[in-house]
C-alpha cells in the first residue's frame, strides 16, 4: 500500500538546512496498524506530512497504491487526498464555523455530492462515532473527545485506504485516549490501513507494529500480536 | 459556475461571518452611496443654476438706449438717446451674422387686460416675430406673432399658458376670442410656454411692435433692440458689441467711448462665465468621486486581505480534506464578488432614494438646485468597478493562500 525508498527531506529556513529525513526506506501493507515514534524533531512529523501529501520531498520515491506521488499538480495532490486518505489531528481541526454534521460531510463536498446526500451519509457516520445526537451542534460546544470523533469520522467519510493520524489522543484524557485507540482498531479491522504519530507509548502499544524513528531513518521495528 | 451547492456553501460561510460580511459590505455601499450623493447633488446644483438662463435664448444681446455722459461735438451730456424703427432696419442691414432680431416698444400707463368679465395685469411686449427665439416663447397652441401680422398691422396677441390659465374657464379656449388691451381688442391667435424658473415669463401678452406703436400713438419709436447672433469667440463676441456701440454712437451723436449712452447686455459673456464655472465644480466632483472610489477601493482590499488571512487555517483544513486549490480561490471570489455586488446595489439603491427624496422636496421654482438625477450609468461602472477591484484585492491573496503547503496553513494559529 505505502513504499518509502530513500526519502530525504529537508527545510531551509533562511541560510539555515534542516535535513530531517535522511534516506528513509518503510513499506507498509494494505490493512496495517502502524504507529510511528520518536522524539520531537527526529521527523515523525514529516513523513507523516510526506504520506499524506501534505509535503514534497526531495530524494528517493514514495508510492501510495503502486502510484508515484512525486511532482503532483495542486489538483492532482488534492484529489488523492481526497479519495485516498483521511487525515486526524492532534488540535482536531474543525471547521469553527460550520456544525458537526457539516463538517463531516466536508470530504464529499469536494467529490461533489450534493448536499442533501452528504448529509445524510455524514449524520450516519457520527451515528457510529455514538454522535447523533450531536450532530447539529458546533464544534465549540463539543468536548475534546467528541470533537476528535467527529474529526475521524469526517477522515472516514471519503472511504479512503489510508487513515493518517498526528498524536491523535495528543490533546485527550487518558480514558477517552483509550476511546479513540478502540476506534482505530475498528476502523482498521475493517480493512483501513490506519498510521498513528505518537510519543506515548501506552498508545503505540495499542497497534500492530511500532516504527521508531531516530534522526530521519527508521531506528527499530516491533511487530506485537496482541 | 452556476453550482447550487457551492452558492449554497458560500451563503453559509457569509451567514456565519457576519460581521466581516457586513464590513466588507458597508464599504462598497457606502462609497457607491457617496458617489451618486456627490454626482446628485453637483447635477443639481448645475441644472439649478441653468435653469436661469434657459427662459432666454443662450446668444441674445439686448440694447437698450440711456443717457449721454460725455460731450460731444458740443453737446452737453445728459442728452437722452432715443431708438426708432430706423435703428432696428440698420442693424439688419450693417449685421450679417444676426440670427434673430426683434424690437420693442414700451406701451406706457397700465397693463390691465380683460377677458370677457375677468381681468387682470400682465406684462405686455410688443415684438417682431423674431422674439419667439430669443425668448424662447414656444407657442403650445395656435401660432406666434407672424411677419403678416407687422406688415399689416393686424390687432392679434399671444398669451402665455398662465394668462390663459388666469382669464378662462377649464376647457375654454381662447383662441379666436378677443382680448382688450386699454379698452383695444386684440384677436388672440396662439398661447405660448416658456421652461422657466419665473412665472412672470409666462404671464406676458405679446402684439405686434408696428400694431402698437400705431394703436398706442408710439409713431416710430423703439424702446430696446434684442438680438440672437451666430455662436462666436470671446473676441469675435466683443467686437461685435464694439461694432454695435459705433454703429449706434455715429448715428446717435455720441462719443462711443460712452458706456451710458446705450447699454448692451450680452447674455453669451453671462453663460461662458457660468459654463467654465460648471466645468470647474464638474471637476471637483469628479476628483472627489475618484477619491470616494479609491477610497472604497483600499477599504475592500484590506479587508479581503484581511479575510484571506483569517481563513489560512480553514483553506489548510480544505485543503488536507481534498479541496483543489482552484476550488478554494474561486469560492473566496464568488463569495467577494457575492458581498460587493450586493452592497453596492444597496449603495446604488439608497444614493439614487435620497435624491429622489432630495428632488421632491425642494420647491419647483427654486433658483439653485433643479433635478438632481444621477447619470446610472457611472452609478453602475463605479460599482463595477469597486466589485472587480474587490475580487483582485481578494484575488491575489487566495491565490497565495491556496497555493501554500497545507502543512504551513494547518500551523497557523
Amino acid at each position: 500500500m505505502i513504499e518509502l525508498k530513500g526519502l530525504h527531506k529537508s527545510y531551509i529556513t533562511g541560510n539555515n538546512k534542516l535535513h530531517v529525513l535522511k534516506g528513509l526506506d518503510l513499506t507498509i501493507e494494505q490493512g496495517e496498524l502502524v504507529s510511528v515514534m520518536g522524539s520531537s524533531g527526529s521527523g515523525k512529523s514529516t513523513l507523516l506530512n510526506v504520506l499524506g501529501i501534505l509535503d514534497s520531498y526531495d530524494e528517493g520515491f514514495y508510492k501510495l497504491n503502486n502510484t508515484l506521488m512525486d511532482n503532483l499538480s495542486e489538483k492532482k495532490a488534492a484529489q488523492y487526498r481526497n479519495n485516498m486518505l483521511g487525515f486526524v489531528f492532534q488540535s482536531f481541526n474543525l471547521i469553527s464555523f460550520k456544525n458537526a454534521v457539516e463538517n463531516v460531510a466536508l470530504p464529499l463536498y469536494y467529490q461533489g455530492v450534493n448536499r442533501k446526500k452528504r448529509n445524510m451519509i455524514a449524520l450516519d457516520y457520527l451515528d457510529r462515532m455514538g454522535l447523533k445526537e450531536w450532530a447539529d451542534h458546533m464544534p465549540n460546544e463539543l468536548s475534546g473527545g467528541q470533537k476528535q470523533r467527529v474529526a475521524i469520522a469526517r477522515a472516514m467519510i471519503s472511504k479512503p485506504k489510508v487513515i493518517l493520524a498526528d498524536e491523535p489522543t495528543g490533546a485527550l484524557d487518558s480514558k477517552t485516549s483509550l476511546e479513540v485507540m478502540d476506534l482505530f482498531r475498528e476502523i482498521n479491522s475493517s480493512g483501513i490501513t490506519v498510521i498513528i504519530v505518537t510519543h506515548e507509548k501506552d498508545i503505540s502499544e495499542q497497534t500492530d507494529r511500532i516504527i521508531h524513528i531516530k534522526d530521519g531513518i527508521i531506528g527499530s521495528e516491533f511487530t506485537s500480536k496482541n | 459556475m452556476i453550482d447550487i451547492d457551492k452558492w449554497q456553501e458560500i451563503f453559509s460561510t457569509i451567514r456565519k461571518n457576519k460581521l466581516r460580511t457586513f464590513l466588507t459590505g458597508f464599504s462598497v455601499a457606502w462609497g457607491i452611496f457617496m458617489l451618486i450623493v456627490l454626482l446628485g447633488a453637483g447635477k443639481g446644483l448645475e441644472n439649478g443654476i441653468h435653469s436661469n438662463f434657459d427662459s432666454d435664448a443662450a446668444n441674445s444681446i439686448w440694447i437698450s438706449p440711456g443717457q449721454t455722459s460725455i460731450s460731444y461735438k458740443g453737446i452737453k451730456p445728459g442728452k437722452y438717446v432715443k431708438f426708432t424703427n430706423k435703428d432696428y432696419e440698420r442693424i439688419i442691414n450693417e449685421n450679417k451674422n444676426l440670427e434673430r432680431i426683434s424690437s420693442r416698444y414700451n406701451i406706457r400707463g397700465n397693463d390691465q387686460i380683460s377677458y370677457k368679465n375677468e381681468y387682470g395685469s400682465f406684462g405686455i411686449n410688443t415684438v417682431h416675430p423674431d422674439m419667439e427665439f430669443i425668448e424662447n416663447s414656444f407657442p403650445i397652441k395656435g401660432r406666434f406673432i407672424n411677419s403678416i401680422d407687422i406688415e399689416k398691422q393686424r390687432k392679434v396677441a399671444v398669451i402665455g399658458d398662465l394668462v390663459e390659465e388666469a382669464l378662462c374657464k377649464k376647457g375654454e379656449s381662447p383662441i379666436g376670442e378677443y382680448i382688450k388691451i386699454r379698452g383695444v381688442p386684440f384677436k388672440v391667435v396662439g398661447i405660448y410656454s416658456e421652461n422657466s424658473n419665473s412665472d412672470e415669463e409666462r404671464r406676458r401678452v405679446y402684439i405686434p411692435i408696428s400694431t402698437a406703436q400705431m394703436v398706442f400713438s408710439g409713431g416710430n419709436t423703439v424702446n430696446s433692440i434684442a438680438l440672437a447672433v451666430s455662436e462666436m469667440t470671446d473676441d469675435e463676441s466683443e467686437q461685435f458689441e464694439e461694432k454695435l456701440k459705433a454703429s449706434f454712437a455715429s448715428n446717435h451723436n455720441f462719443d462711443k467711448e460712452d458706456d451710458r449712452a446705450i447699454y448692451i447686455r450680452n447674455n453669451l459673456d453671462n453663460i461662458k462665465e457660468f459654463r467654465n464655472a460648471f466645468q470647474g465644480i464638474r471637476m471637483f466632483i469628479w476628483i472627489i468621486g475618484v477619491g470616494t472610489i479609491i477610497a472604497g477601493i483600499v477599504g475592500v482590499s484590506n479587508i479581503m486581505l484581511i479575510v484571506v488571512k483569517e481563513r489560512t487555517k480553514e483553506i489548510g483544513i480544505r485543503k488536507a480534506i481534498g479541496a483543489t486549490p482552484w476550488s478554494v480561490v474561486s469560492s473566496i471570489l464568488q463569495e467577494s464578488i457575492l458581498i460587493t455586488s450586493f452592497a453596492g446595489y444597496i449603495g446604488l439603491v439608497l444614493g439614487v432614494a435620497l435624491m429622489e427624496i432630495i428632488a421632491m422636496n425642494i420647491p419647483a421654482d427654486s433658483m439653485m438646485f433643479k433635478n438632481p438625477d444621477v447619470d446610472i450609468s457611472v452609478a453602475i461602472s463605479a460599482t463595477i468597478l469597486l466589485v472587480v477591484s474587490g475580487s483582485i484585492a481578494g484575488y491575489i491573496p487566495a491565490r497565495r493562500a491556496a497555493k501554500i503547503k497545507p502543512v504551513i496553513a494547518l500551523r497557523d494559529e
